[in-house]
């Protein structure tokens, strides 16, 4: 037992994992005049929130994430003064397109179904497209459009969300790993591999694709993947393609997706996924994938072939067997909080998360619509 | 049952040798290289169509370089030689190669990796200007299209190679402003007992030394470099000036048209890096290394390395490790291989050691000038990431390694993937956190090891 051991730390909140939703959540805890203790295993924004494609994204998701999307979109476009870094985040838009006529129907529906969550997207057909886009092939069928949407820095983003929370009063500890936490009629406890112990009211488990072994031991099981999205980068280029764009393909193969950055140098991603390894905490490049991934990208962007590919990674994602995540009160042990599982699109979200999650820590509440993302729709009552 | 597949990277002295003995057992190994002709740095061939005599060429090593040649024309009808082929990744047990856009995936029981060295770069303010080149790079455009870097150029760093290579300009008719060696006399001694295990190569290189006193460029040592200045004539700056410190701290300027740096050689380590190898911190060299034992078998089962790749050890002993690893290659696979023939290289590699040791020594990578530069100097060249940026990382942005401050500053994320600028950029990153080089870590390789054609075809299409 370690009982013996002193205590280090008493919040209102711990936060398990420093991705971007952990350390957007620590930040915003504070915003709210909570204390905050953030734990990371490794290091801040290692993993999915730094090695992800970096899409800030609304066009395409789930329709009733929106609402969430929505604020986070509003945040991204405040971060320099919230955070007083920059992230790197550029509202060039994001150009979905498709090649073939079902393809384009779907984006033509989604158009007039995101109309009420306040999202306008613009449709370009045919030759319209490549005039709007001239980058694009000229035979791309339909060009949906999200003029507000655009990308932003992965590297940078959650590691200054880490930074603005310590300087705003938050303890966050890198390289302090949670070997077990209990709980007593009133806190959690958590205990770390370094034999220290801390204590809150509250807990958060954002550890992503780690988190189905730590919501499992709160009798919350689910079916929760971890895969490895992989990504690329040519050498530097004249800077003209401002929109992220993306084969918006219902075969996983075409799924290819591509921004450039100020500096030239086009980030790609997409395709087949490879696999992870949870233990080594290694996801498993496979360059053969960045091979396939080549005519995808030729199709969608035809300069592309003269180019050089520089540099490939690939980074560790969880996906929920309903590709929507979890997030929101557990259903079984009061004070537990989930954001996790967000199924290779949580980047966009990230600030927004963050806000949310702290509205819940510290008002049991938030305006944002949560149902759809509750744990619980994992564990009906009847089996608990 | 097929015949086992002995796949072979590089084709200098580590590779031919390698290539040769994997032959002689009777086996056809594939021989990639990255080059256009075979021979890799040190051997380097000129274009067919040029006629330069090999004594030019290569200097007191001539007869090693047309034995080396010549052996590996002999070998042509016996194995699969492709040139102009780079192995840029790996995918499990596949090796993926690229040919003028065309992709292979090649498996192999057995894969002898000979990849060779590159110069090892301490950046100094300036050293990023048109007319600096790398040793390395001087000696390229001498050895392969006679040509020079300059009319009057300098050469400054360290290590045996800044003698040989100015000496070979001195043959070619260009004398050297100046050369430049940060090491001390003083030093060098320390570095004299493994060097006199190798007695001919010692006086081989005294005896540049004297031919070009005697030819009178100016020789100095242990100097500082300050600056390389910038000289303006035309429409872009180039290199025109060296500005360094003498032993005493006393300040000298040494106009000339061109510069060739370079601090010793880094070996090429990515592919072992690729294929998972362990790698080992090398306090001499001050290197990550991958781990081999003294066959040059790594960590990983069929996989050996050989040459420069494996830790600086030169021409003569990368000609005796190529075959060296070969053997042990084949004696892993079951096949019958002359244990005495293994036992007269393992021995003849021993005095190499020995000498490695005395180099390293004698001309040691100038650690401590990483934490004196200047905050604007560039260090990250093909990311324009300067020492001030990495210092940034290291202390605002509580970067406890390199690899964390590259993804914060950017530092070894361009086109040569750290290859140039990653051990200095550790170097500065160590000392502004205050904490031992081996901690700041290493660049973690990624495929691809060189920039790779987007038009690339084949294998999975």
């Amino acid at each position: 037992m370690s009982l013996s051991t002193e205590i280090a730390g008493r919040a209102d909140v711990i936060i398990a994992g420093g991705g971007v939703m952990g350390s957007a959540t620590a930040f915003f805890a504070r915003q709210l005049g909570l204390s905050v203790i953030l734990l990371e295993r490794d290091l801040v924004g290692q993993y999915a929130s730094g090695t992800n494609f970096g899409n800030v994204r609304r066009q395409g998701r789930f329709l009733p994430q929106l609402p969430l999307a929505n604020r986070s979109r509003e945040l991204w476009g405040r971060l320099p003064q919230l955070l007083g870094e920059d992230v790197e985040f550029v509202a060039g838009g994001h150009v979905r397109v498709s090649f073939k006529e079902e393809d384009s129907q779907r984006l033509e529906k989604y158009a007039e179904d995101c109309k009420p969550y306040g999202l306008d997207l613009e449709l370009y057909s045919g030759r319209r497209a490549s005039e709007r886009f001239p980058m694009l092939s000229p035979d791309v069928n339909l060009a949906s459009f999200s003029p507000l949407d655009g990308h932003a820095n992965p590297r940078l983003a959650a590691p200054a969300f880490a930074r603005a929370a310590r300087r705003a009063g938050a303890t966050v500890l890198e390289r302090t790993e949670v070997l077990n936490i209990s709980k007593n009629s009133e806190d959690f406890v958590v205990e770390t591999t370094g034999g220290q112990r801390f204590v809150a009211p509250q807990l958060q488990i954002s550890v992503g694709a780690w988190a189905r072994k730590v919501a499992a031991s709160f009798g919350e099981d689910l079916p929760l993947v971890a895969r490895a999205p992989q990504m690329a980068v040519t050498e530097p280029v004249p800077y003209r393609i401002y929109p992220v764009i993306g084969y918006a393909s219902w075969v996983e193969e075409e799924g290819v997706y591509l921004r450039q950055v100020e500096r030239g140098n086009i980030v790609f991603g997409g395709g087949r996924r490879s696999t992870v390894d949870l233990v080594a905490k290694r996801a498993r490049l496979d360059p053969l994938n960045t091979l396939r991934q080549m005519p995808h990208m030729e199709r969608l962007l035809p300069d592309f072939a003269r180019l050089r590919i520089i540099r490939t990674w690939a980074g560790i994602e969880s996906y929920t067997d309903d590709d929507i995540p979890v997030m929101g009160a557990s259903r079984l042990v009061p004070g537990l909080f989930y954001a996790f599982g967000f199924c290779g699109a949580g980047f966009q979200l990230g600030p927004g998360v963050g806000a949310t999650m702290a509205d819940l820590l510290a008002t049991g509440q938030t305006e944002i619509p949560l149902a759809p993302f509750n744990i619980a729709r994992f564990t009906p009552a009847a089996v608990a | 049952m097929d015949a086992p597949v002995i796949v072979i990277i590089g084709a200098g002295p580590a590779g031919t040798r390698a290539a040769q003995t994997v032959a002689c057992a009777g086996l056809r190994p594939i021989v990639l290289d990255e080059n256009q002709r075979q021979g890799g740095q040190i051997y380097r061939r000129q274009p067919e169509n040029f006629t330069r005599p090999a004594t030019k060429l290569y200097g007191a090593s001539a007869a090693s370089a047309t034995a080396l040649h010549n052996d590996f024309e002999a070998l042509r009808p016996s194995i699969d030689y492709r040139p102009e082929t780079q192995a840029w990744g790996v995918s499990d047990d596949l090796l993926l190669t690229e040919c003028r856009g065309h992709a292979d995936a090649l498996r192999f029981d057995g894969l002898i990796i000979a990849s060779g060295a590159t110069d090892r770069i301490m950046p100094c303010p300036g050293w990023t200007l048109p007319g600096v080149f790398s040793l390395g790079g001087s000696q390229i455009a001498l050895k392969a299209q006679a040509c020079t870097i300059g009319q009057a150029p300098v050469f400054m760093g360290t290590g045996p190679l800044l003698y040989l290579v100015a000496w070979q300009y001195l043959q070619a008719g260009v004398k050297p402003r100046a050369v430049l060696d940060t090491s001390s006399l003083t030093t060098r001694l320390r570095g004299l007992g493994g060097l006199r295990r190798r007695p001919a190569v010692l006086v081989q290189g005294l005896r540049y030394m004297a031919d070009l006193a005697r030819a009178g460029v100016r020789l100095r040592s242990g100097i500082r470099p300050v600056r390389i200045e910038a000289r303006q004539d035309g429409e872009t700056p180039c290199a025109g000036a060296v500005v360094w410190q003498d032993g005493r701290g006393r300040t000298h300027r040494t106009d000339c048209d061109a510069v060739g740096m370079g601090y010793g050689l880094r070996s090429e380590t990515q592919l072992a890096d690729l294929l998972k190898c362990d790698f080992a911190f090398d306090a001499l060299s001050r290197q990550w290394l991958p781990v081999t034992d003294r066959d040059g078998a790594t960590s990983r089962a069929g996989v050996y390395l050989a040459g420069d790749g494996a830790g600086i050890r030169g021409a003569d002993a990368a000609e005796s490790a190529g075959a060296l690893a070969a053997l042990r290659c084949l004696q892993d696979m079951g096949r019958p291989v002359l244990e005495s023939e293994m036992t007269r290289l393992r021995a003849a590699l021993e005095p190499m050691n020995a000498f490695r040791h005395g180099l390293e020594t004698g001309f040691p990578w100038p650690w401590r000038h990483a934490a004196a530069l200047p905050d604007e100097t560039v260090v990250c060249r093909c990311e324009n990431v300067t020492a001030g940026d990495i210092r940034r990382a290291a202390g605002p942005l509580d970067s406890p390694e390199i690899n964390r401050a590259k993804a914060f500053v950017r530092v070894g994320m361009g086109r040569c993937q750290g290859r140039m600028c990653g051990l200095a950029g550790a170097e500065i990153l160590a000392a502004a956190r205050g904490i031992a080089i081996e901690e700041a870590g290493r660049i973690r390789g990624a495929a691809p090891i060189k920039p790779l054609p987007a038009k690339i075809r084949g294998v999975v299409t």
